[in-house]
Formats: C-alpha cells, structure tokens, sequence
C-alpha cells in the first residue's frame, strides 16, 4: 500500500469518527452515561427521603430477592412479593410473545402473499397502530373492557349478562393489552423475512410430495426463522420493562417490574433497589439480545 | 371460484385469522374516534354527533399548554436528532470500515435496545444530581433526553437511503469536477433529501409519543401531551382525551402517509 | 506516427486490501496512449481493465508506479482536478437533475460562464441528437437514451481524454451496434482520446486504432486490431480473441515440424529441436486435394453449420484435433461428411508461433 493510499484511509477513519461526534456526545450525556450511574446507585445506601446516601452497601441488590424481617433488624427473608412480580413479568412477556406469533405469522404471510399493489395498502395498514401513541392504543383497550366500558354496556343491553363483568386489573387485561399494543412489532419483521422468501420452494415442496402441514413446518418456518426471532425479540423485550400498559390496565396491584422499578423511586423511597432492580433488567434484555445475534449470526453465516 | 386452482402459497386459516387481527386492531382505535363526536359522556350509548368534546379540550389551559409544550419539544429534539443523525449517518457508511465503526452503531442503536424504564430511571438519578448542582429547572432536560432517544430513529431512515444510494453519483460528481463539498450539496445532499425528511419525521413522531422518559426526567409543570393524558386516565376518563386521541391519530397517519410517499422507491 | 503522448501507466500496481490476503488488481502495467487515438482495453471480467481506467480517472491511486497525463504525474490528484472524464457502466446520470442539468454538470463544477454553459450545453445536445428531451428528468430516458446523455455529459467540458467503461454493455445487440458506430463518429469529430473498456473482443476489434489485451492485472499485448487478431504473442491472447486451432510442433530447420511428422511453413527464429505450439485460425485451414504436396491428411469427426460457413472438426492422425471454417457452398459441392477422409493445408503465412 502506497503512503498516499495509507494517508486517505486513516483520515476516512478520522472524518467517520468527527461525524459521529455530536450523536455520541447527545448519547453519552442522555442515554448511555446515565446508565452508569445507576449501577453505582445500584451499590450505595437508601437515603431517608429517596435519593442515596453515599456509602457502599449490598442492600440494594439483596433487595432483590430479600427483605429485612420486620421483627429481626439482622434477619432476612424471602420477598414472596417481589418473586410474584418477576414471575408475572416473565409469564405475561413470554405470553405476550407466543400469543403475538400465534396470530402475527398468519397476518405476516397474508400481507406477503397479497397483490403487490394491495400489499403496500395491508402493510400500510399493520404501521398506523405500529406508530400510533402506545398511550392511545392502551387506552383504546381500556375503554373496551373497563367496568363501563363497551364490551360490557354492549353485553349489559342485550342482555347477556346482567352485572359488568370485572375484566381490568387483571392478569389477563394487561396480557390482553400488551398482546394488542406489540402486535405489529411481531408482524413486521415477520413480513420482512416471508416477503424474501421465495414462494417457488413452495411448488417444489409440493411436487416433492409434502402436504400444507409439512411445507409449513419443513419449509417455511425454518426458512423465515430470523424473522421469527427478531419478532419475537422485540416483542419480548419491551414487554419485559412495560410500564404504561401494565400502570392502566393492571392497576396498582397488577404491577410488573417496570411499575416495581418506578414505585422504589416513589412511595418506595429505595434508590438503591430500584437501580438495581434497573441493572437487573438491562441484563436480561441485553442476554436476550446477545443470544438473537447469535441465533442469527449463526444463520447468516451458513446462508 | 368454486374451481379456484391449487394456490401454494394458501395457507388455510390464515386468511381468517388475519382478518380478525385487523379488526381487533382497529375497532378500538375507531371506536376511540367514533365516541369523540358523542354528546353524551358514556361508552358504547350513543347520543347525537358533537364536537364538544373538541371545544371542551381546547378550552382547557392545562391541555393547551401540554400541547404546544410537546410540540415544542417535539420539533427542537427532531431537529436536533436529524441533524447529528445526518452526521453520523455520513459518517459510518459507505467508508472503508474504520476502528470503532461497531462501537458508534452501539452507541446509535442503544436507545432502541434498553428498556424505556430503565432509561428513564437512569435520567431521573443524572438530571436530579444536575438540578441540585446547577439550580436548572427548565424544560433542557426534556429536550436532550428526547434528542438522544430520537437519534436511531432518525438515523435508521438516513443511513437506508445513503446505503441504497449509487455511488458513482457521487464519483460520476467529483470526475465532472465538483469539489468535495460542491459533491455533497450538489449530488448527495438533494438524493439523500427524502432520508432526511422521512428520519425527522420519525424522530418528531417517537418524541410525541412519549410518555415513560417523559415522565421521570419532567419537572413540575411541565406536562406534555402523553402525561397530561396519562394523569387523567388515572383518574377519571373524561372524553376530553377521546379528542386528543382523535386529534394525535389523525397526525400519525397524516405523518405516515407522507412517510411512505418520501420513502417509496420510485425508480 | 509521431504523435503525442496522452495518457501513460508506468509500473502501476493497485492492491485491493492488506497483507497476505491483499489482491493485486493490477500488476506491473506499463502502457502509452496516444494523443488523439481510440484505445481499448479488452479483457475478461477482473483482469484488471476498470482498475486501470480507474487509477486514470483518479478514482483509485496506485499503490505504486504513475499515471502521467501530457508528460504530468497526475498519480494522486484528486478527479475533480483532471482534465480527463468518465462515461460509467451505469451511466450514473443526476437522477434529480434534468437532462440539460447533467450535460452542463461539469461546466458548472468549472465556473465556467452561464452564457457558455447554455451554448455548450446546446451543442452538446445537437451532437448526441437529445435537442428534445433537454428538459426532461433523466429516470425517464430509455436506456440508449441515458448513453447518449453519459456522452454528452462526459465530452461537454472537452476533456484531454475521455474514458468509457463498458458504455454498451447495458443495451441490446441493435443499439449496441448503433452506439458504436455513433461513438466512433463521436471520436472522429472531436478528436479526443478515447479509452474505452470492453470484455467484448469483436467491439474491441471493429472501433479500435489500438487494443491492449489484459489478463490478470497485466498487459498481455498491445497493437493494432490486426495485429492482434493475426500475430497474437500467447496462448491467451489468440484464444481470447476469436476462435483458433493450437498444434504442438518442434523446430527444424526453417520450418516447424507437427507431432504426426508432417513440417508446415513458419516465420523464422528460435533454435533447432525447441518444442513450440503453434496457433492458426479456423478461416485459414483449407482443405486440398491430398496428393498435394505438405498435404495433411485428417478425419471430419463432425460438421456443424452456420449459414455463411460451416465448422468442420478434424482429426489428425496423432489424435489432435482441429477445427476448418469453410464457406458454406463448399460443402454442398464438395459432399463433405462425418468420417471421410481428407487433406488439409494451412494458409501461407497463417502459422504464428506462440511464446509461453
């Protein structure tokens, strides 16, 4: 490599890193900086009235799992709580995802196998609610199923019933609510690896002999299975640190580990538990990212 | 129809069940918007078109001051997202990969893969260390918390467009004697023009929709939109919101519209 | 001739990458283009042709060696500084910018006057007969349109040189024929340099002053379409351009003796005994009687015709095959057919000795 050549790359280098300055300092200063923080506040004492005191202390992340027994200062206990949370987080999330998938594929492929013409018109249709305040949506889900909400005037008129049925603060209204409001995170990646799938494997499994079922199954859902990983990432993932959806619909009570988390920096006045509990989520997520890289690294390295 | 030809790509089922999705994906939505013209204040009983409920919310003080207020932050964090995302945009594509090109796609992508919670918890615990050091109360900490959360959406749009974009423009440019930059407001600033607009518009929509950040980094009185509404729904739902919705989705889909318009490829 | 000097390659190498797993695009060439002249550079896809009118173009810069234009190292000047323009494979016309915009680019890039923009702009038009569309958007020209636009383009700030890249590689069989003759006509009237790159070995041959055969980043041969067609130096070069016949011989004396024993004429040198392979084309094998003296006798394994002439495949006693191409009414008269027997003789001259 002539010197010239060697100059021209290092100052391409140097002219991506300039560019790149000004988001990264906007980043750094509102988005990946502060996240530092909480993992210092993460090991650091509550203070009386919120915010920390500054000294070392575990409690924080021992919180977690465990509460200070209030008859024995030195004694801990297992948070039932806290457990009854984090398990219905995971259970709502994974619930969320499956469910999302369930109806989502079906609607990804109808969209795919559309005219080109009426596709874009489909597609169009799935990206309103995508881009729709998540505010709105849940509020939309509210107004159908809370006490005086549609589903049971309707229901009360016609007489089918005769006391509204109680539907929200539950389990099942935040599932039914979050399944509603990621749905078109699951469709659009869905339709993004069906729209590249290419539909004369479909012939050929035919003439190789295989039923709906087989070509399904054998053919096309290995095939899109990038699609169905990243779907289900970004379903999962939000839905892991919901707040807004479980806050109307779950109530007060109904709380998953976002509303936990917001609550120690409120009525809690546990900074340190919460910024743990913060961590604690950023990691899961983070290893439910790393393992869709590899999932698909793997897959494009063999494509 | 009755001997419609084996299709193969026909799934049965699937058809239905995405016909039902659309519909439990709009009949709230539309029903949202259908009650907003109610007079009457109940759900599902239906008392004659009005737009009261418009006039009751724009009568409101509290509404209209979330609502330039959010705009506000909205177009100033838009602005400022697009134009360092152009930057970076410029900077990260269609160069010889350099040292730290993955690191600074980290960094870009961040916002979009940290739970919103936990970001916001972090900005509360930052900007509450600043207010106490600075005294600064004001409506800045918004401003950059959305700024940073609208970076990759502003980004992702620019950095397609850039990538789908033919280099030997730009080297066809600089062999008919354009300077560098006569090469980058001449040739690649116009083509890269709809990216630019479309990554705004994105980013405008992502600042006005949020809640969560909004939430934890506001001081008093400083209610956006999305709080604003959040505050009410706690406590009663007054159909007043029913109108903002209308209004707020009637943006979106306008906004989208025009998105696809800018983003659809014509040649 | 005593022409000028316009464009010339001393050396220059180009490596793609780094290290061991570096690629040498282009490796050694050494090459002078005249002033005024129709140069091609001909050779299969990833010989190392673009690179080269790259490096010319400004586009790449060598890893070693120089690119001189008039007699000036011009190896890293950036290409909005060289007087030498570029018509690209995809034409890579403005596609926000009308067609009298993409013509007048480079004037404009100059700071050149409006009033000479405009006159220059509307010659330029009148030349590639586009006066209609100036002002239509350049996505909504047809395919030999936007060529012609890329021409124009490219020749409206008179460059010293004009590089072309594969121009007609994009259009169908007709049009292509049409655009060559038109970009000969093109040459001629303004009397610029052209170098134009080309995999197509009969566009090579039918509007070139010169062809430099390239394979794998170097320079196999330069010379006149003839020359090259006629008196390739290697193996590559007499197979890459048109059909040819390959024979083992070894020398003897003044002439060169096949592997069945049988001597053909050939040009003169090398030393007595040394094993060559020697090449004829197809069209220069004719069939004698065989009673003729140096007749070589062969077997027609199969015939296969092509309208204008028929291909007849041959075998020679020692097994080696050879290809005639006969003028089609031959065959009918001479009743040629699969397994007969016959003679054959090379045409006087014809034989050329290859190097390695």
């Amino acid at each position: 490599m002539s010197p010239a050549e060697e100059t021209q790359i290092a100052q391409s280098a140097r002219n991506g890193w300039l560019l790149a300055t000004p988001s990264l300092i906007i980043l750094a200063l509102a988005a990946v900086g502060p996240l530092l923080i909480v993992l210092v506040y993460s090991f650091l004492a509550p203070g009386e009235y919120g915010n920390v005191e500054w000294m070392f202390s575990i409690d924080g992340w021992r919180g977690i799992l465990w509460t200070k027994d209030i008859f024995d200062e030195g004694k801990f206990i297992l948070a039932d709580a806290h457990l009854t949370i984090f398990w219905r987080s995971v259970k709502l999330s994974l619930m969320t995802t499956a469910f999302t998938f369930a109806v989502g594929f079906p609607t990804a492929w109808f969209i795919a196998t559309r005219s080109p013409r009426s596709r874009t018109m489909w597609l169009f249709l799935i990206t309103i609610p995508f881009w729709t305040n998540l505010l709105i949506r849940t509020f939309a889900i509210n107004e159908v199923i809370r006490n005086e909400g549609l589903l049971n005037t309707i229901l009360l008129k016609i007489g089918v019933i005769t006391q509204p049925i109680n539907m929200i603060y539950t389990d099942g209204a935040v599932f039914v609510g979050m399944t509603y409001v990621y749905l078109p995170l699951m469709v659009l990646p869905l339709f993004a690896a069906i729209d590249r799938f290419d539909m004369r494997l479909l012939e050929a499994a035919y003439d190789l002999y295989a039923g709906r079922w087989q070509v399904l199954r054998r053919v096309i859902l290995p095939i899109v299975r990038p699609g169905i990983v990243a779907g289900s990432i970004l379903v999962f993932v939000p839905a892991l640190g919901a707040y807004v959806t479980p806050r109307i619909l779950g109530g007060g009570k109904n709380m998953m580990i976002g509303n936990f988390i917001e609550l120690q920096f409120g009525q809690g006045r546990d900074w340190p538990l919460g910024a743990s509990l913060s961590i604690l989520l950023l990691i899961v997520v983070t290893a439910a990212l790393l393992l869709y890289v590899r999932i698909t690294g793997r897959e494009s390295a063999h494509g | 129809m009755a001997d419609r030809a084996f299709s193969t790509a026909r799934l049965p089922g699937f058809s239905a069940i995405a016909i039902f999705v659309f519909v439990a994906l709009y009949l709230p939505l539309l029903m949202l918007v259908f009650y907003s013209f109610n007079s009457g204040k109940a759900i599902g009983v239906w008392e004659g078109f009005s737009l009261d409920w418009y006039g009751t919310a724009w009568a409101n003080d509290a509404v209209k001051a979330a609502t330039l207020r959010s705009f506000g932050i909205a177009l100033t964090a838009s602005i400022i997202s697009t134009i360092v995302a152009v930057m970076a945009a410029l900077g990260t594509t269609r160069r010889r990969a350099f040292r730290g090109q993955t690191f600074i796609y980290m960094m870009i992508n961040q916002p979009l893969m940290v739970p919103e919670i936990v970001t916001a918890v972090a900005l509360l615990i930052f900007f509450a260390w600043i207010k106490v050091n600075t005294g600064y109360q004001g409506i800045g900490y918004i401003v950059v918390a959305h700024s940073a959360f609208c970076i990759p959406f502003a980004y992702l749009p620019i950095r397609a467009r850039l990538e789908g974009m033919d280099r030997t423009l730009e080297t066809a440019a600089a062999d008919l004697y354009a300077t560098p930059w006569q090469v980058f407001y001449r040739v690649t600033f116009p083509l890269l023009l709809p990216g630019i607009i479309a990554g705004m518009m994105l980013a405008f929509v992502t600042s006005l929709d949020d809640v969560v950040i909004t939430l934890f980094v506001k001081s008093a009185g400083q209610e956006t939109l999305p709080t604003y509404m959040l505050g009410q729904i706690r406590r009663s739902v007054s159909t007043e919101i029913y109108a903002i919705s209308t209004v707020l989705l009637a943006l979106t889909v306008a906004m989208l519209t025009a998105f696809f318009l800018l983003t659809r490829k014509k040649d | 001739m005593g022409q000028a000097v316009a464009v010339e390659a001393r050396n220059a190498v180009k490596e793609f990458g780094a290290g061991p797993s570096a690629v040498r695009a282009l490796n050694d060439v050494s090459v002078s283009i005249l002033e005024g002249e129709f140069f091609t550079l001909l050779g299969p896809s990833g010989c190392g042709k673009t690179t080269l009118l790259r490096l010319i173009a400004g586009f790449e810069m060598p890893s070693s060696g120089t690119i001189l234009l008039n007699g000036q190292d011009i190896s890293y000047l950036p290409p909005n500084k060289r007087p030498v323009n570029t018509v690209f494979q995809s034409y890579a016309l403005f596609p926000h910018l009308t067609v009298a915009e993409n013509i007048g680019f480079g004037l404009q890039m100059q700071g050149r006057p409006k009033s000479e923009v405009t006159a220059t702009v509307k010659r330029m038009l009148e030349l590639v007969k586009l006066e209609p569309l100036a002002n239509r958007k350049s996505s909504q020209l047809s395919g030999g349109q936007q060529q012609r636009v890329a021409l124009a383009r490219a020749l409206a700030p008179s460059p010293k040189v004009l590089l072309l890249d594969e121009p007609l590689s994009a259009l169908d069989l007709k049009l292509r024929k049409e655009m060559q003759i038109e970009l000969k006509r093109l040459q001629l009237e303004t009397g610029i340099t052209f170098i134009f790159v080309t995999h197509d070995q009969e566009e090579a041959l039918t509007m070139s002053d010169r062809i430099g055969v390239m394979s794998a980043g170097k320079l196999q041969q330069v010379g006149s379409p003839r020359d090259i067609y006629n008196k390739p130096v290697n193996r590559f070069v007499a197979s890459f351009i048109g059909e040819t016949n390959f024979l083992p011989a070894s020398r003897k004396g003044s002439s060169l003796v096949l592997a069945g024993g049988h001597s053909v004429d050939a040009p003169a040198g090398g030393t007595d005994g040394q094993h060559v392979t020697i090449t004829v084309r197809p069209e220069q094998v004719r069939l004698v009687d065989s009673a003729e003296s140096g007749a070589i006798p062969a077997k027609v394994t199969s015939l296969v015709y092509f309208g204008t002439d028929t291909h007849c495949y041959m075998a020679l006693a020692d097994g080696t095959e050879i290809i005639a191409r006969l003028q089609s009414p031959a065959t009918g008269e001479a009743g040629l057919a699969q397994g007969q027997n016959v003679a054959l003789r090379f045409a006087p001259g014809s034989v050329q000795v290859l190097g390695d």
